[in-house]
């Protein structure tokens, strides 16, 4: 019984005799440190892809100098994974993007290093949390909305597909506003919604993808952390397909219509730009919170591909137009539910800042499928 | 099954035809001698036997860090950097070994859940499942009774965590001896059905209406945090950890009930016919392994999460399955194999921000480093200089 003990011991002994020397990583270049880490691979076509773009693009300034780190669970390792970046690359600014990281591990951190400054991805803060942390996000459905008109007018069956992860407030509200796009040019269009539970099923995707072709839907699209599976799904099956996160027009080149995608490239780069002029969360000059959409560059379409007609294109960038000039307002009453209640009253609007959308709970009429509460 | 010792030898050479014990007597290791030895045999042999799982395990891990160099060699990397890299982020120094026993420590726990129904001849892989339902035990005790003093409330989600993490392996347990289900398959499909229940609570009766995007339950009171081991950044969880696989041991090792439930996994017919009572102590064992992956549950919510989500379902449990396996089911070797692991893990970070692999990188190494100790295990017996002269 104690053989273990001791072969374990030398196992140990073994790997230490690797090395006796411990060396630090030195800050001496006068160059922004920066941590990325993200929850699964960078290279997934979705959400963590497009948040490597985004220090991809923060690398090219000369002045930063960035550490990335994939795979990353919202666990305790995420917590370690910050320290170390801290402590051993000398990092004073993070970006944890995946949004389970906020709490508690972000609020952990950021009370430990009050002088390391931490962007979370998610808009979470509010008054009262620690002064070091940040909270950015983007109203991506203004690119979904977008992606609604193209998908509508370039479908023949008038039937859209969309496999969502979870029904909480940011995936329903990307759904509807997806829906609202399709109808407002195509007003008998559905939108038919599977939801697969969790953020990366790729099997229960694909297996969702199938069926909704089978049941007519001639585009599909997604909101879950990689559509990789979807949008190559879609492919074989010689259906259409509207991106999200990132461009997956290499994943479908034939029927990708276009996407909604982060920016984050800009949003990067416009916090690297702050921070190396001297602005700081602490000193109150880079705001705690920061949101926009289309408009502010937090998102963007990506271009249209061979399928989409010159009359759709046309119709889409006048939707764009309208974004980028403001007068764009989505929730726009009277709008019902898809079980026939009005959830917003004819001559009310809700704007993108308004916290109602923010616990948004229903689907509008024409998305087939059910929240599940 | 269980390294066989001394006192159980002559019992299971009675034993006749069990399939693992078949299984066992076809592996080419030595029979343990029939008659009782006289000291000086018993300690030379010892002796050797220490050395040949010294010799074996240590040239393992010799090689499987070959096999993983090569690897990194062909990934594009300097070997010797990487070697470094994964000595200085996992073991270099108490700044790193800390980050070390943050990742073995729950995975300690749920390793016994695996380890000691294995002793009985059942493999439990249900570990997820008690560890997520331990947890929920846990807040539910938390979040309802949030007046209870510091030390009691603390004491009460422990025990919830238990019992809700052993009534889930024991039902497996029960499954099996009463109607015959396979404990492998019932164990896996149970934690799909923990999981499953964990998403509905968060989702439905225990949601908290503030956590909209990310589903959770209320949080446990901050004052009735578990908390970290003063002084360092680890929980408090490593300290129930160790006891646990010290008991575990002792009570496989040296106590009656241990020699019991060695006699069940041995060959339960012979059991039976000695008159243990093999259904009590099925059920026993069963409960105990959960219980122990139903704790681990307890302080992830306890001293890290705070709360009840998803995120529960971090995989620790199947962690927990390997480090059962590799550990041969002992309970030290839990421990030691845990911190093995929670290095291994540990290094994954600098391979990748120092030595610019992929992040799939570290779950390659923790695959050549485990099936390389899993295939020594066919070694033993196999050199001459470890065996003893015929007599």
């Amino acid at each position: 019984m104690f053989n273990m003990k001791f072969s374990s011991l030398l196992a140990t002994a073994v790997v230490a005799a690797g090395s006796l020397l411990s060396l630090t990583v030195s800050a001496a270049d006068g160059k922004v440190k920066m941590g990325f880490i993200y929850v699964g691979p960078k290279d997934d076509y979705g959400y963590n892809q497009s948040h490597a773009e985004g220090c991809a693009a923060v690398q090219k300034l000369g002045w930063v100098s960035a550490v990335e780190e994939a795979s990353v669970p919202e666990t305790t390792v995420v917590a370690e994974t910050m320290r170390d970046m801290i402590e051993q690359d000398d990092c004073t600014v993070l970006f944890p993007t995946s949004f389970g990281y906020f709490n508690p591990y972000i609020l952990k951190m950021a009370k430990e290093y009050p002088k390391v400054q931490f962007f979370h991805c998610g808009g979470m803060w509010h008054e009262g949390l620690p002064d070091n942390v940040g909270s950015y996000f983007g109203y991506i459905d203004e690119a979904e909305y977008i992606c609604g008109i193209v998908a509508a007018e370039t479908s023949k069956t008038k039937k859209i597909g969309f496999i969502a992860a979870k029904p909480i407030p940011q995936v329903l509200r990307n759904i509807n506003s997806y829906t609202l796009g399709a109808r407002s040019v195509v007003p008998d269009a559905t939108v038919q919604v599977v939801f697969t539970g969790d953020w990366s099923l790729p099997v229960k995707e694909a297996e969702a993808a199938n069926s909704l072709v089978d049941q007519g839907c001639d585009v599909l699209t997604c909101h879950v952390d990689s559509p990789k599976v979807i949008m190559i799904t879609a492919a074989k099956r010689g259906v259409m397909c509207t991106g999200y996160h990132a461009d997956q027009s290499a994943l479908n080149p034939k029927g990708y219509l276009t996407g909604a995608e982060w920016n984050w490239s800009k949003i990067y780069s416009d916090y690297a730009q702050w921070i190396h002029d001297g602005k700081s969360l602490m000193a109150g000059t880079i705001p705690h919170l920061i949101r926009g959409g289309l408009k502010e560059g937090f998102c963007k379409v990506s271009p249209y591909g061979p399928m989409v007609s010159d009359k759709t294109k046309a119709d889409a960038d006048a939707a764009k137009a309208k974004f980028m000039d403001g007068t764009m307002v989505i929730y726009k009453g009277p709008i019902t539910d898809n079980t026939g209640k009005i959830v917003i009253p004819a001559g009310t609007e809700e704007k993108q800042q308004d916290i109602n959308l923010e616990t948004m709970n229903y689907l509008v009429a024409g998305v087939i499928g059910k929240t599940g509460n | 099954m269980s390294e066989t010792t001394d006192i159980s030898a002559p019992l299971a050479q009675q034993m006749a035809v069990h399939p693992a014990a078949e299984i066992k007597a076809a592996r080419p290791a030595p029979p343990p001698p029939a008659s009782e030895p006289d000291a000086g045999e018993r300690e030379s042999r010892n002796w050797r036997g220490l050395l040949e799982s010294v010799a074996i395990r240590g040239g393992a891990v010799l090689v499987s860090l070959v096999l993983f160099g090569i690897f990194c060699a062909l990934a594009g990397a300097d070997p010797f950097k990487v070697y470094h890299s994964v000595y200085r982020a996992a073991f270099g120094s108490w700044y790193s070994f800390q980050n070390t026993l943050v990742r073995a420590a729950p995975i300690m726990l749920c390793a016994l859940g695996t380890a000691l129904p294995m002793q009985l001849g059942l493999v439990v892989i249900g570990n997820e499942g008690a560890f997520v339902m331990g947890g929920l035990g846990a807040v539910i005790v938390g979040t309802t009774w949030v007046s209870a003093p510091h030390y009691v409330a603390l004491i009460a989600m422990a025990v919830a965590g238990m019992v809700f993490g052993g009534l889930w392996i024991l039902s497996i347990g029960s499954m099996k001896l009463h109607r015959g289900v396979n404990e492998v398959i019932s164990s896996l499909l149970m934690n799909y059905i923990a999981i499953a229940i964990l998403n509905h609570l968060v989702n439905g009766p225990m949601h908290d209406p503030s956590s909209l995007n990310k589903p959770s339950s209320y949080p446990i009171p901050d004052a009735n945090m578990l908390g970290s081991i003063p002084g360092t950044r680890v929980q408090f969880g490593l300290v129930y950890g160790l006891i646990a696989c010290v008991l575990a041991w002792f009570l496989i090792a040296h106590t009656t009930l241990g020699f019991k439930i060695r006699t069940v996994g041995g060959n339960i017919r012979a059991a039976r016919i000695a008159g243990l009572s093999v259904g009590k102590i099925t059920l026993l064992t069963c409960f105990l392994g959960g219980a122990a992956a139903g704790l681990a549950g307890m302080t992830e919510v306890a001293a890290v999460q705070g709360q009840a989500s998803a995120s529960l379902a971090a995989g620790y449990g199947y962690a927990g399955i390997l480090v059962a396996f590799v550990a041969r089911q002992n309970g030290l070797g839990v421990l030691f194999v845990s911190i093995l692991l929670g290095g291994m893990l540990a290094s994954g970070g600098m391979l990748q921000r120092e030595n610019h692999l992929s992040d799939a990188t570290v779950i390659v190494f923790q695959g050549i480093v485990f099936l390389t100790i899993l295939f020594s295990e066919s070694l033993y017996g196999r050199f001459k200089i470890f065996q003893e002269k015929s007599a």
